[in-house]
């Protein structure tokens, strides 16, 4: 029997499904509804000093018939009432014992701090996540990312709060610098029991072509908002994947948020080592129904692989992901096109040719569009069968017998360093690279 | 118009009957489900019989949780493959996606999820035990869609299921009556065979229970009894001469064509009579098995044909003729049948007058009768205290489906009439709830 309940830094969720910290948690009406829909977990829209919205928020980036690829915000902290939302919570708390409430938290002084962490301690709350992530309209405050981006500050905000909580402390993290490692040290330094990324990331999704103004335009203006969505996930399991193997910072829990919209990104975010994930773009599109895709497809993984709990597979993947000295250099593959299933569009043939190293040709017979590999050219770069629009009609053909086993660090190592340009993928003793003037026989 | 020649073996039959809505390859399947919105509160969903959580099932296609997909589908309607192919989905699911309001080709439901059962199916995938054995036995009659759909639900409940079928293969009309280039036998018999190695009830074929004995051998062995026992053969015309050798009935037209594939004799003229779904399936397939000409003769006007519109268009162009507001008043010919005599009908008043003056001949070798089927009003004689309506359809209550003789239950064309495979899946798994529900009551 598959058992997916979690034990967050001492959080208990019936499901590691969890709403971040954004519009959909904004109220105890949208969390228990939620809850009822399948949801594990909320983190609190983030609660702090009072703020004014403006209006006109969000902007998107659609990439072809797809809606919400990326998103961006300008939007602030909540600005309901600390009163109303204590209240809600204390509510939410009483209907749905079981789940997980967990309250993010946004103040300046140490007394605010104290004073907030006994607020919602007594409102009931599960646990506290601290936002030092925002990176728009609060940093210019002296919150938020200008925290997250200055690891000394973030240690000692985060010792003051150590010093008052009583239940678990995430802090969550922006990633709007140059190292992760270094606020995710801070804050296991500073006694964080957990971390959580990523908040957004500064962006602008576009420009209105006829006011100049940057997207969403607030009357005539805009500023740089905080990127999110599915086109944010990648940059976020590489953050998770650098705490996650960090040999210190691994010893706190991991939340991962960033772009997590089905099961198979909730499995991602687990390989990589997060135990728990949080949602907000993907709700924020489709509502809190989304989690019944998650929950069936996290469970269908686990019973065909017999997993009981997410902690039988939680970061399996980190041992695979790797520096790039300790590939092996000795791992050959080639392109294989499978006639039957090719459809014609030659677009394998022009990324190849354009875009890569000329390792495709056309077949010169009218009425023929089947390309072939110039299997001496191909690198095994994967770009044509990146692009290839019918699935498994190119497939990467291992062509090594897998005996040989060299890395680029055992090269460092034995003194064997090169001194020319000796790939023999490229510019080798196969490799045939056409003439420049071999460009304008088709002018 | 479309010449189908005669076709002489199985591979010119299956040309002409080529699977109108064929499996879908993985590629399809991927673009097609990307296009689906999810929409909240979903008017597909809405739209569907058996409710299944459509916007689900095909973000788990997209997200390729095939098995997860199919178990979205079949938690909702046991015959989920077959309905993928044989639903009337421009008139369920499809016709009410979103998307026809901007007048964009709605997404393609009923293909995604026969692709989706499919991949479970072909796999083998266990997804439903049955449910821990709580010592009730349970006797269906019928194992058609509503009788198979039943069973399965109530063995995940629990109960021990037997079905007793009169003919040698399950699941009803849909092997015997609907269109061939709709669903194959194969794929009929392979799901009724998936669910029933998973969840293993017996089906006694060759078995009619047509004799009061049997009746009350059913009755003291069984804790509760289901019916799914369709409808009967075609109903007679009431015509002259319509004992005439060559003058058949659509249904068992259909099921000889369904057996005997492209070794059935098909002459060459035929006239089929009736403006139901029925009538435009056979004239479709005798146009398909080669009949030079074949007629669709209807007594009223085409826009009052009871056919759906995608049915019709389909038999004209498999290259039928239509003839309507024509009344047959007459089958002619000798032993065999050599025409159909017709008069004109207008509509006056809202009511249908033969003009008498006016009679013409069709000639053909062939009549199709397409005017419904007959009732099972003998078998249902042989059930004490069991209401019937004014259309011989049993009544049931509409939340449990039992009838009025508290120990039966009933579901499918038995109680609607005639209606669709989906609505007999329904039928069958509320009324196996309301079996649990009555026998848990006691
Ligand atoms: C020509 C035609 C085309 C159709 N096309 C479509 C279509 O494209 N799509 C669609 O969704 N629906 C279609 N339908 C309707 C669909 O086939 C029926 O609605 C559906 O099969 C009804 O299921 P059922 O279980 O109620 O009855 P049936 O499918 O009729 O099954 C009843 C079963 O009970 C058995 N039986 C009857 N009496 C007894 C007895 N006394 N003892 C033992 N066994 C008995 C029968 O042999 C049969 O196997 C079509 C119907 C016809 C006639
Ligand atoms: C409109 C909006 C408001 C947000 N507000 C907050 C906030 O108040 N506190 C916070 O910690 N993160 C906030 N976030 C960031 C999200 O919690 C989350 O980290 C980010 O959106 C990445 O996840 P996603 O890709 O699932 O959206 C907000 C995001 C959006 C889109
Ligand atoms: S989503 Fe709601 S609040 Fe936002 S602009 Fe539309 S109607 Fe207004
Ligand atoms: S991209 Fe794929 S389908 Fe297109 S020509 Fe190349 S192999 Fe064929
Ligand atoms: S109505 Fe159409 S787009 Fe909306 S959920 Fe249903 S199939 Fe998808």
């Amino acid at each position: 029997m598959v058992d997916l309940s979690v034990n967050f830094a001492g959080i208990k969720a019936p499901n590691p499904f969890w709403l971040a910290s954004a519009p959909p948690t904004n109220s105890g009406y949208q969390i228990m509804k939620a809850f009822e829909a399948g949801w594990g977990g909320a983190v609190w829209k983030t609660l702090g000093v009072p703020v004014v919205n403006v209006s006109s928020r969000y902007g998107s980036v659609n990439y072809r018939n797809t809606r919400m690829m990326g998103f961006n915000n300008i939007e602030l902290i909540t600005d309901r009432p600390l009163a109303d939302n204590l209240r809600e919570i204390e509510e939410v708390k009483k209907y749905f014992p079981d789940h997980a409430v967990i309250a993010s938290l946004m103040v300046q002084s140490k007394a605010e701090w104290h004073q907030i962490i006994k607020d919602v301690e007594n409102a009931g709350a599960d646990g506290i996540e601290l936002n030092f992530g925002c990176p728009h309209g609060m940093c210019e405050r002296g919150m938020g990312s200008a925290v997250g981006q200055e690891p000394a500050v973030l240690k000692t905000i985060v010792e003051w709060v150590m010093e008052a909580a009583n239940i678990p402390v995430i802090t969550k993290l922006t990633p709007n610098v140059s190292e992760i490692i270094d606020p995710g040290l801070a804050a296991y330094q500073g006694g964080s029991d957990a971390v959580s990324l990523i908040n957004t990331i500064k962006s602008i999704v576009g420009i209105d072509l006829d006011t100049f103004a940057p997207y969403p335009v607030v009357d005539g203006k805009g500023t740089n908002g905080g990127y999110c969505g599915p086109a944010v996930k990648p940059i976020a399991m590489n953050m998770i994947k650098d705490l996650a193997q960090h040999p210190e910072i691994s010893k706190i829990p991991i939340s991962g948020i960033g772009g997590v919209e089905t099961w198979r990104d909730v499995v991602e975010f687990i390989l990589l080592g997060a135990t728990s994930v949080q949602v907000c773009t993907a709700v924020m599109h489709y509502g809190f129904g989304i989690v019944r895709e998650m929950e069936a497809g996290l469970r269908q993984f686990m019973e065909e692989r017999n997993y009981h709990t997410i902690y039988d597979f939680a970061g399996k993947a980190l041992p695979n992901v790797t520096e790039w000295k300790h590939l092996n250099l000795k791992h050959k593959v080639i392109a294989e096109i499978n006639e039957d299933k090719c459809i014609g569009c030659e677009l394998c043939y022009i990324a190849c040719d354009d875009g890569a190293h000329q390792a495709i040709s056309l077949s010169g017979e009218p009425g023929n569009r089947i390309p072939s590999i110039i299997e001496a050219n191909c690198v095994g770069c994967n770009l044509c069968s990146l692009v290839c629009p019918v699935e498994n009609c190119i497939t990467m053909v291992k062509t090594d017998d897998g005996t040989e086993h060299l890395t680029w660090n055992e090269r460092t190592l034995n003194d064997d360093v090169p001194v020319t340009f000796d790939d023999d993928r490229a510019g080798g003793k196969h490799h045939f690279v056409p003439k420049p003037t071999d460009a304008l026989k088709y002018k | 118009m479309a010449e189908y020649k005669r076709p002489t073996s199985e591979a010119e039959f299956k040309k002409n009957f080529k699977q109108k809505k064929p499996l879908m390859n993985s590629t399809e399947a991927f673009y097609e489900s990307s296009r689906c919105l999810f929409c909240y509160d979903a008017p597909c969903v809405q739209a569907c019989p058996t409710s299944i959580d459509i916007p689900l099932f095909i973000k788990q296609i997209h997200t390729d949780n095939l098995t997860g997909s199919s178990k979205t589908i079949f938690d909702s309607n046991w015959l989920g493959n077959a309905c993928g192919v044989v639903c009337p989905t421009g008139v369920l699911c499809e016709g009410a996606c979103v998307y026809n309001h901007q007048d964009v080709p709605p997404i393609q439901i009923g293909r995604l999820q026969n692709y989706a059962t499919n991949y479970s199916i072909d796999n083998n995938k266990k997804l439903f035990k049955p449910g821990l054995d709580n010592g009730k036995k349970i006797a269906i009659v019928g194992s058609g869609p509503a009788g198979i759909s039943a069973a399965c639900e109530l063995r995940t409940l629990g109960y021990e299921v037997d079905i007793y079928e009169a003919k040698e293969k399950p699941s009803g009309l849909t092997v015997y009556g609907i269109a061939p280039y709709k669903i194959t036998n194969e794929e009929v018999l392979k799901e009724i065979d998936y669910l029933k190695n998973q969840l293993g009830f017996n089906i006694i074929y060759n078995t009619p229970i047509d004799t009061t004995e049997e009746i009350n051998q059913l009755e003291s062995k069984y804790d509760a009894i289901f019916l799914g026992v369709g409808l009967g053969k075609t109903a007679t015309l009431r015509l002259k001469g319509e004992d005439k050798l060559g003058v058949i009935g659509a249904v068992e037209f259909i099921e000889d064509l369904r057996n005997k594939r492209h070794k059935l004799s098909m002459p060459k003229n035929v006239v089929v009579i009736g403006g139901g779904n029925t009538a435009m399936d056979a004239a479709s397939e005798c146009a398909r098995m080669g009949a030079r000409k074949t007629v669709l003769a209807y007594r009223r006007s085409r826009e009052s044909m009871g056919a759906y519109d995608f049915e019709y268009d389909l038999a004209i162009s498999a290259g039928v003729d239509s003839l309507f507001n024509a009344i047959p008043v007459e089958i002619i010919g000798n032993v065999k049948v050599e025409g159909v005599k017709f008069a004109k009908t207008e509509v006056i008043d809202g009511k249908l007058v033969t003009i008498t003056n006016n009679e013409f001949i069709v000639k053909c070798d062939m009549v199709i009768k397409a005017t419904g089927q007959a009732k099972q009003g003998m078998f249902y004689d042989l059930i004490s205290g069991l209401d019937l309506d004014s259309k011989t359809r049993i009544v049931v209550d509409k939340d449990t489906f039992q009838t009025t003789n508290p120990k039966y239950f009933a579901g499918g064309d038995a109680i609607n009439g005639g209606a669709e495979v989906v609505n007999a899946a329904y039928d069958g798994k509320m009324a196996a709830r309301g079996i649990n529900q009555w026998l848990n009551k006691e």
